[in-house]
């Protein structure tokens, strides 16, 4: 049966590693839902978030492949369930949509979302949430015209464990290679 | 331990010298003695440079790159260490992925270097430009590109310590020109660890207990072992365990030699083409323990029906071979050789003679029905499996057979006697037809004192045929064994069984092979007759240098017995 994971890996900073991994998605032929990288809480560790939609067999085997590259300090896999995490999206509509009404003012107040930026021809919008939150804002928007829509990647943090603890320990003791 | 061991490797003071030269340094103090490969431009400074290390390594001029990697795969296979291979950018670099796939596929060490544009070309479509990063970072087991010359310690040190720890594998290193022309302070360290690469597990001691456990109280327990052995040097652990608890092995085609073929409790080979009993009884042993084997789908063939009443034993260096296509009762992650050590104590003295017996009919089956007609045939036109009999008679098994892919792989692998351990090198994994000329120069060089015997298909034979130019000019004495049958055989055999014998684009209307040998210096003979055989084998032989034998076999025999596509290994068929 298929399900929904949340794949964390920690990396090195390196040119080519981002290739390296997604190879091992490309071989066993699974589609990347989405994928998030930024710098970790160390100094040249790099944390992938990637969400996929597969078997758990072939999650668990494409985490010890992911885990086995050299480069990857730690790769681990969760269920919907063991994670919390979020998702950014940021809305662009026209200036003018603000002046026809009230109900533009009163989606935003209800689904509290952020305004970044106004200026006279746009204003950027900022929802946090689930995907079901910024789709349905979307949807409510887009009567409003859209200029400019985006959505992030997933960023998730385990229920259940601490991912990369040991490893953590280990490098701040070691020097760096 | 380590420590002092990192301090003497150490060269103390640095010293100034440009990148290309620093190159030859990093791999004299690796201890390279040898490098397969093939000039051009953006590898000219490394040329240069290795002009003046002449008397320090050897580097083969092969005839096209793939032959480079292949020799360079077949040198590694023989020694142990890392095969070497220079090329350049471009043309150069992408004749290397075929090698890089079949060494990584079979987990072969293996260090490329290529040469490429001066780093502010990259990415402009520089003459000669490609992105090998890119075009390798599947086939590799790591990859780096240098851009400065003052990364070339570190970075070749660590490809080094990545190709040849753990489960080897190929790492190709792509530089810059401007990197090999540079100046650098230059010392030398060789890497120990990379804290984002684990190569060694030890196995749990639990899973160790549970092992012995399970092997010591089956009734039919099976042992089946790979190229894990070889590459960890756990030959004398695995006939220490095999003989003290009396169980049965049998070896997958990268695993033979890991134990001498006459053993008595070697009961043959695995998979497609193997052996009848060794197949049939993976359905009936109780307890499977695989010892340094990956259960490849051309072992297991159907997974669902493979060995579905065992419990199953895995052993395995690599984690990520874990319940990848058979699921595990017991995980020993770890070293072959350091884990077997650990288990020999806790496995009991035992002996299995009516398990065995069962393996012995089944052996009588296949010599009645298969074994005895392919290798004394009293009739028709000479059979690939008599030329390999007669060889072993010759060598006694004291050879290393080097094979190519096809029909002559499949009767060489299982004919062919082996007395001594690393004495096979074929391409498993990939089935690389090319692979075993090149790959037989590289085996001989690397093992200078055995009869080192290339088997090839009139097919695969033409793939790397320029490498016999190679083979004389550097007057490596190997034996050339051509196998004639005027079809691309194993595809042929498949046609014939299933595809209603529709012969499609397999008949090859050869070239004067023995022609073309000697026209490119290397001493041939033609055998078409049975009565002229032993003769031409002893001839070929005992020829000092380099030498050619074609033998011309049925056209179109078969080879069994065989697991058809889709079966299990216990449907296997003796004809
Ligand atoms: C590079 C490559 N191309 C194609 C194949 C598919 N293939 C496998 S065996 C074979 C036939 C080999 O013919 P030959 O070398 O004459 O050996 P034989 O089977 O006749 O002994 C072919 C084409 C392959 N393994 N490798």
């Amino acid at each position: 049966m298929k399900e929904k994971f949340t794949i964390c890996i920690f990396t090195e900073n390196q040119v080519g590693l981002l290739h390296r991994l997604t190879t091992i998605f490309t071989r066993r032929h699974i589609n990347i839902e989405s994928l998030t990288t930024s710098e970790a809480e160390l100094d040249g560790v790099h944390r992938f978030t990637i969400s996929v939609e597969c078997e758990e067999e072939q999650v668990e085997k494409l985490s010890k492949q992911l885990s086995k590259q050299v480069g990857t300090l730690e790769a681990d896999y969760y269920r919907e369930e063991e994670t919390v995490w979020q998702e950014i999206a940021l809305f662009k509509v026209s200036t003018n949509a603000f002046f026809n009404g009230t109900q533009l003012e009163e989606i935003i107040r209800s689904h509290r979302t952020r305004i970044l930026e106004i200026e006279p021809n746009y204003v950027v919008l900022e929802q946090t949430g689930y995907k079901e939150d910024t789709q349905t804002l979307f949807e409510k928007l887009k009567p409003f015209g859209i200029l400019e829509f985006v959505r992030s990647g997933r960023v998730s943090i385990s229920k259940t464990n601490v991912p990369f603890k040991k490893e953590k320990e280990t490098i701040l003791k070691k020097e760096k290679h | 331990m380590l420590e002092t061991q990192e301090k003497t490797l150490s060269t103390e003071s640095t010293t100034r010298m440009n990148g290309a030269k620093a190159i030859m340094e990093c791999l004299v103090h690796e201890g390279v003695e040898l490098i397969y490969g093939y000039p051009g431009g953006a590898i000219m400074p490394v040329y240069d440079a290795l002009y003046d290390y002449q008397d320090q390594v050897q580097h083969v001029l092969t005839r096209h790159e793939q032959g480079a990697t292949h020799a360079a795969q077949g040198y590694a296979r023989v020694t142990n260490k890392t095969g070497v291979v220079f090329a350049t950018s471009g043309p150069g670099a992408t004749n290397l992925v075929t090698g890089l796939a079949d060494a990584l596929i079979d987990s072969t060490p293996m260090v490329c270097i290529t040469g490429q544009v001066f780093a502010k070309l990259l990415g402009t479509d520089a003459f000669q430009e490609t992105d090998v990063i890119s075009i390798t970072m599947a086939v590799t087991k790591w990859n780096y590109q240098i851009t400065k010359a003052s990364e070339i310690p570190d970075v070749m040190a660590k490809a080094f310590y990545i190709a040849n720890s753990g489960r080897p594998g190929p790492v190709i290193i792509d530089i810059t020109k401007n990197a090999q022309l540079e100046l650098l302070d230059f010392a030398y360290k060789k890497t120990t660890a990379i804290r984002s690469y684990n190569p060694i597990q030890k196995a749990d001691e639990n899973e160790l207990t549970k092992a012995a456990e399970l092997l010591n109280n089956a009734k039919k327990p099976y042992i089946l072992f790979g190229q894990g052995v070889t590459l960890s040097g756990a030959e004398t652990e695995l006939k220490q365990l095999v003989e003290k608890s009396g169980i049965p092995a049998a070896w997958t085609i990268l695993g033979l030699s890991a134990m001498e073929t006459d053993h008595p409790l070697n009961v043959g080979m695995l998979g497609m083409h193997g052996n009848y009993a060794p197949n049939v009884l993976t359905n009936e042993c109780d307890v499977l323990f695989a010892v340094g084997m990956r259960f490849d789908d051309r072992v297991t063939g159907k997974v669902d029906g493979y060995a579905p009443q065992a419990k199953v034993i895995h052993l395995d260096i690599d984690p990520s071979e874990i319940n990848k296509i058979i699921e595990a009762d017991v995980a020993l992650v770890g070293d072959a050789k350091e884990t077997l050590q650990r288990l020999l104590p806790l496995i009991e003295q035992n002996v299995h003679p009516e398990w065995l017996q069962q393996f012995k009919d089944l052996d009588q089956m296949e010599w009645d029905k298969v074994i005895e007609k392919e290798i004394q045939p009293k009739e028709g036109l000479i059979t690939m499996g008599e030329v390999i009999h007669l060889i072993n008679e010759e060598t006694e098994g004291d050879h290393i057979i080097v094979t190519d892919v096809g029909q002559h792989q499949m009767v060489a692998c299982r004919y062919a006697k082996f007395a001594k351990h690393r004495s096979n090198v074929t391409s498993g994994g990939l089935g690389t037809m090319g692979f075993a000329l090149p790959a037989g120069l590289g085996a001989q060089m690397g093992a200078p004192d055995r009869c080192v015997i290339a088997v090839i298909g009139d097919g695969g034979f033409q793939m790397t045929i320029q490498e016999l130019a190679t083979i004389a000019q550097t007057k490596t004495p190997l034996k050339i064994l051509i196998l004639n049958n005027q079809f691309l055989g194993m595809v042929r055999q498949w046609q014939e069984l299933f595809f209603d014998k529709r012969y499609s684009s397999v008949e090859l209307e050869n070239p004067d092979f023995q022609m073309i040998s000697e026209g490119m210096g290397v001493p041939a003979i033609l055998t078409k007759e049975r009565a002229s055989l032993k003769a031409d084998i002893q001839k070929w032989l005992n020829h000092e240098g380099p030498c050619l034998l074609e033998v011309r076999v049925g056209k179109e025999n078969n080879v069994f017995p065989m697991v058809p596509a889709g079966a299990t290994v216990a449907e296997i068929r003796l004809d």
